[in-house]
């Protein structure tokens, strides 16, 4: 089975382990993940943020590409991807003025009829309906499923589940053997991309989502999103002297623990690139 | 030969400042077969109706077209004027230049020219016109009332002491409503169940009201003056008759974990259960759905107890046919879904509650007995915030309408709060106070005043809950929009008023008109407040649109007076639009050929057979027959009929054709 | 410009129109740096519907819009659907162009140039590359030794590359920087 893949900027460097830890448990599952041939920068926030004709034109190359690559389901681990592709996708099917006109720019076709998946989504649809005879060793930990912003909002057009409350990571994990627990903060913002240039904004809002998590039991953080890993984990100093204390609960891609779960080592699933140390052990 | 009289009204300026009224008078005066033709300011004063009376008479007119508003306005008012003059008033006509013209065109020849037209094709249709008389029918002098809230509470002892029989049917075991539930009422902070229950129980003991209890309405059939409802009658499951109300059955019922109606969810009941202690009737019913005999077969413990014996497990619903004149449609309303209201943590967080649920808390028959404790562990809250709004003027929640009452019950919720926990503290989130009303503001006023409850002019984004509190993130607007964090023990979500779950299905059943949001529509905003667009069917209480218990009462005095007025006559004349089937001359008597289709289509079961014989008696054809009295005149029989032998009577094909036609050959 | 000209213009550029907000303050209650901006969202929503050119130039100079983390909350919650998080977008722009950026967000400015400059140069962004570039741009506001201790510790978890990877249609892919599209007209 193929299916087109778009891993994004972040999951090349800072967030490795995330594109790592999704191809090993695909490539276990017998699923083939076909990266988008020569894709681009989304253009994540600082395209919107400065300049909204970059902030359709640059997520819609991709969207070209991977007509031209033949591919009709995509997967875009990456939530701010996500988000950025799904959004160009809504504005430019509302807008066909528009559309033809980036067509026109970027000198490729464009029918704009893709099907976008975030990886709760390709989750959902490949892993779930098998997880009896994928996983060797259920992740039996208590566990807050953080999903942040972009997975979830705006409603008006990412139309999640249960915004407010979603619970489809929950769902997943619970199936995995975790028990997740029930906290406020699901969605909340973590800070995006405040991480380099207002580190301390980073600090207290990452720190609010951490402290209820670790209040309400969480042994752990489950995300799906390259900055709020980087901002869960990477930050955690400044998450440390918001709250003056120290945190240690540690932040993992829901992938990783897929992989911990499908019987793969720590080392396989990438824990050792995280700067909060997590490790769960896994006998098999 | 016609002469015809072509009235041109200028509606002040609403028609003449777009059409050329004068042009089309002029016109229309040119027009074949019409003797007369002028304009006028307003045709329906009585100056305007006075020249319509004199030209009848002077110039001998077979027939009239007034040419101004809809004929839903005013087609009455020049037919009287007709008639008055000595014309059958089915010989006027109307044109409708202003809803049809003048409104929704600019200023143009072409508008004219369209009005012309108009005029033109009511002429044509005139000539055909033929004298009718109105339809006499009897009227049952018996008004049926649905829902037994306080407005149908009250239109039935109305209704009942003007000396005409009634009949309340109620869906829920007990009369009482949402009344019944309150704690105590704003302004004046009287106990709700005080001034409600001596009402129920004159209800239940008036001689004129026939009282059925768990019972709905199933079908409604006829017309004003003539209904036929049925009533599905829910199998109690006792004999009423035999049951002394003791309540042993209930007290001995195992299955005590169901969730409380009458507490909204806040306590609860057995399978076996009377609503609430003031109940009327006060004997219990047998909630199937949660009972253990019912749900597996083994139990009928309330059976072993019942002194009487008055416990019958295969009893089953009724059905009942009843006549009446009219309807009394008092069905109420229902508190917002608590699924919509995800930011706000209901339904996930047992302290926060709706404003129904707090009325429980706050009444003395309450589960708490009137101390406000919050639902978790009992505890008295000492931070207690309310959220108005929590759903109405909220567009994205699907009710862009104000719910009218929360402003006034969550200053009363407070008000009471801070009467029963002195030392507690509490805060309500508005975006206006609406206190419109006989001493309302001044109700708010004190709340704010007096009695210290904290108004917080903002709306709440997000309530959750960390370490044991509720933490309520608002903003203070008047603040230059400063984020506000509240530590609540509680939260009260004064969750908007929207219609009962099934008021669609109710109005089709019913034939009469709802609005977007369910709620049952007046005949008209201001001058037909408790008439549907229904003949004979009238609205009472917060069914029609949000609203507070005052108006509610005089709603139903209102409906009360109008079925009361019905039935002060002995018959009712009928408009004579109805079908009727061709009659011919000998040998074909009419062309009507028997194949009934028209039966078939026909919703009112107005079309029946009839034999046409001979001197000896002996049966020539078969034809159908329509009854004047069940028939709505919807025309749909016409559509149907094969050997176009029906015709709707002032609506002929003969006149729609004519009226087609005269637009198409056009001069 | 007059109020009226103003909310014409937002509606012109972005599609919302703001005189449906009737200032219930979800917006700001639900914000999470509501409380480090000077002007908070529904103010910013009020000072458009009744603005002057003098107010529209206090929005454009705020901190606020550069504060704003595009979380969607606000518009998710808005009970009238006003897409806030696109009229900052709008604000933001105007704000660059007309040259009003508020100091305090030079820094967050900073930042995103970087970042589209890294991804003009190369297609995709490089960390290392848009950390180098963001450190020379803010070199005044003193992070130079910000992250200092958080990029040893990415190296050696191999996070950080040292050559940035690049795409192969650099002609094709730079079009996209040049020429804008003109601002539509309704």
């Amino acid at each position: 089975m193929k299916i087109g893949f778009y891993p994004g900027c972040s999951l090349t460097g800072s967030s490795r382990e995330y594109k790592e830890s999704i191809l090993a448990i695909s490539e276990k599952a017998g699923i083939e993940l076909v990266e988008i041939s020569d894709w681009n920068c989304c253009g994540a926030t600082a395209a919107h943020n400065l300049n909204k004709e970059l902030s359709v034109s640059l997520p819609a190359r991709n969207l070209a590409l991977a007509e031209s690559d033949g591919i009709e389901e995509l997967v875009v681990p990456c939530a701010a991807c996500y988000n950025r592709l799904v959004m160009t996708q809504h504005e430019l099917n509302e807008d066909e003025k528009l559309k033809s006109q980036i067509a026109e720019k970027l000198q490729m076709p464009l029918k704009n009829k893709l099907k976008i998946l975030n990886v709760l989504q390709y989750l959902e649809e490949y892993f779930v309906p098998r997880l009896d005879e994928l996983i060797k060793k259920p992740f039996e930990e208590e566990v807050a499923c953080y999903y942040g912003c972009l997975l979830v909002r705006p409603n008006q057009v990412i139309k999640a589940d249960r915004w407010e409350d979603p619970m489809s990571m929950d769902v997943i994990m619970q199936k995995l053997g975790a028990k997740p627990i029930d906290w406020a903060f699901k969605t909340e913002c973590c800070g995006a991309g405040f991480s380099m240039s207002k580190t301390e904004i980073v600090g207290e809002l990452s720190g609010k989502i951490v402290r209820n998590a670790v209040n309400q039991g969480a042994k752990a953080i489950v995300v799906a999103c390259p900055m709020c890993h980087s901002n869960l984990d990477m930050r955690r100093p400044a998450i440390n002297s918001y709250l003056k204390t120290k945190i240690e609960v540690p932040v993992m891609y829901i992938t990783q623990a897929i992989a911990l779960a499908m019987g793969m080592s720590e080392k396989e699933a990438g824990l050792q690139r995280h700067f909060v140390p997590v490790s769960f052990s896994v006998n098999c | 030969m016609s002469r015809i009289g072509v009235f041109i009204c200028h509606c002040g300026e609403n028609i003449s400042a777009t059409v050329d009224v004068v042009k089309v008078a002029e016109e229309a005066g040119k027009h074949e077969g019409v003797a007369y033709s002028t304009d006028y300011k307003y045709m329906c004063s009585e100056p305007g109706q006075t020249i319509i009376k004199q030209m009848i008479k002077e110039k001998g007119l077979t027939g009239v077209v007034v040419a101004a508003c809809s004929p839903r306005m005013h087609e009455p008012t020049f037919r009287k004027a007709c008639s008055e003059a000595g014309l059958n008033p089915y010989m006027c006509e109307m044109a409708n230049l202003r809803e049809h013209c003048s409104w929704v065109h600019d200023k143009s020849d072409a508008t004219t020219k369209k009005a012309i037209d108009l005029v033109r094709m009511l002429v044509e249709k005139v000539k055909f016109n033929k004298p009718l008389y109105p339809i006499k029918v009897p009227v049952t002098k018996t008004a049926l009332v649905i829902g037994g809230g306080i407005a149908g509470i009250q239109a039935s002892l109305d209704i009942a002491n003007s000396g005409h029989k009634v009949v309340l049917i109620e869906k829920d075991p007990s009369i009482g409503g949402h009344m019944s539930q309150l704690s105590e009422t704003f302004p004046t902070l009287d106990c709700s169940q005080c001034i409600l229950t001596p009402r129920m129980v004159e209800v239940a003991q008036h001689p004129n009201i026939t009282l059925m209890t768990y019972s709905e309405l199933e079908k409604l059939d006829g017309f004003i003056g003539n209904f036929k409802a049925t009533i599905r009658k829910k199998a109690k499951s006792i004999d009423e008759k035999l049951c002394t109300g003791c309540g042993l059955c209930t007290t001995k019922c195992p299955t005590k974990k169901i969730p409380s109606e009458f507490n909204a969810g806040l306590g609860f009941r057995t399978a076996i259960y009377v609503p609430f202690p003031q109940a009327v009737p006060n004997k219990p019913v047998i909630d199937k759905e949660n009972c253990r005999y019912y749900q597996q077969g083994k139990c009928k413990v309330c059976e072993k107890v019942c002194p009487t014996g008055a416990i019958r497990f295969n009893q089953e619903d009724e059905l009942i046919e009843i006549e009446v004149g009219a309807v009394v449609v008092a069905t109420g309303f229902n508190v917002m879904e608590p699924s919509e209201f995800p930011e706000y943590g209901y339904g996930k967080y047992k302290d926060v509650i709706t404003g129904l649920q707090f009325e429980r808390l706050a009444s003395a028959s309450g589960p708490t007995l009137g101390e406000i404790r919050r639902p978790s562990d009992g505890k008295i809250p000492k931070k207690i915030v309310f959220i108005a709004c929590a759903g109405s003027r909220d567009p994205a929640k699907g009710i862009p309408y104000c719910s009218k009452i929360c402003c006034m019950y969550t200053a009363k919720h407070a008000m009471l709060y801070q009467h029963k926990v002195h030392d507690g503290k509490s805060y309500i989130f508005y975006m206006d106070i609406r206190a419109g009303g006989k001493n309302y503001e001044e109700f708010t006023r004190r709340a704010i005043v007096e009695d210290e409850v904290n108004y917080i002019r903002g709306r709440v984004s997000k309530v959750y809950e960390e370490n044991g509190k509720l933490i309520v993130k608002g903003v203070d607007t008047l603040l230059n929009a400063r984020p506000v964090e509240i530590e609540a023990d509680m939260v009260v979500l004064a969750s908007a008023a929207v219609a009962n779950p099934g008021s669609e299905e109710l109005a089709q059943r019913m034939h009469i008109s709802y609005d977007a949001y369910n709620f049952f529509s007046e005949a008209h905003p201001k001058l037909k407040p408790v008439e549907t667009n229904t003949a004979g069917i009238f609205l009472a209480g917060a069914c029609q649109a949000p609203k507070d218990i005052p108006e509610t009462v005089s709603q139903a005095s209102g409906a009360a007076a109008k079925v009361a007025i019905l039935f002060s006559q002995d018959e009712l004349s009928r408009e004579p639009v109805v079908a009727v089937v061709n009659r011919s001359a000998p040998p074909v008597y009419s062309t009507c050929v028997g194949c009934f289709m028209c039966a078939t289509a026909c919703p009112y079961q107005a079309i029946g057979e009839e034999l046409i014989t001979d001197r000896k008696g002996n049966v020539i054809k078969k034809v159908a027959k329509v009854n004047p009295g069940l028939c709505q005149g919807c025309g749909t029989c016409v559509a149907f009929c094969r050997s176009k032998s029906i015709d709707i009577q002032g609506y002929s094909n003969e006149q729609m054709y004519t009226e087609v036609m005269a637009l198409l050959n056009d001069e | 410009m007059e109020t009226k000209n103003i909310l014409i213009e937002v509606k012109r550029q972005t599609g919302v129109n703001i005189r449906e907000c009737y200032q219930c303050g979800k917006c700001t209650a639900g914000c999470p740096v509501a409380e480090e901006m000077d002007l908070r969202p529904s103010v910013i929503m009020r000072m458009i519907q009744s603005g002057t050119n003098e107010e529209m130039d206090q929005i454009l100079r705020s901190y606020t819009i550069w504060l704003c983390l595009t979380c969607e909350t606000c518009y998710s919650r808005c009970p009238m659907d006003i897409d806030i998080p696109k009229v900052m977008d709008y604000l933001r722009q105007r704000s660059l162009v007309e040259g009003k950026v508020h100091p305090e967000a030079r820094k967050i400015v900073a930042f995103h140039k970087s970042f589209l400059n890294t991804v003009k140069r190369n297609g995709r962004l490089s960390e290392l590359f848009l950390t180098i570039d963001y450190k020379m741009r803010s070199l005044r506001s003193g992070t130079l030794f910000q992250d200092m201790t958080v990029a040893p510790g990415m190296i050696s978890r191999g996070k950080l590359h040292l050559i940035p990877e690049q795409i192969k249609d650099k002609k094709g892919f730079s079009r996209l920087f040049k020429n804008q599209l003109k601002k539509r007209k309704p």
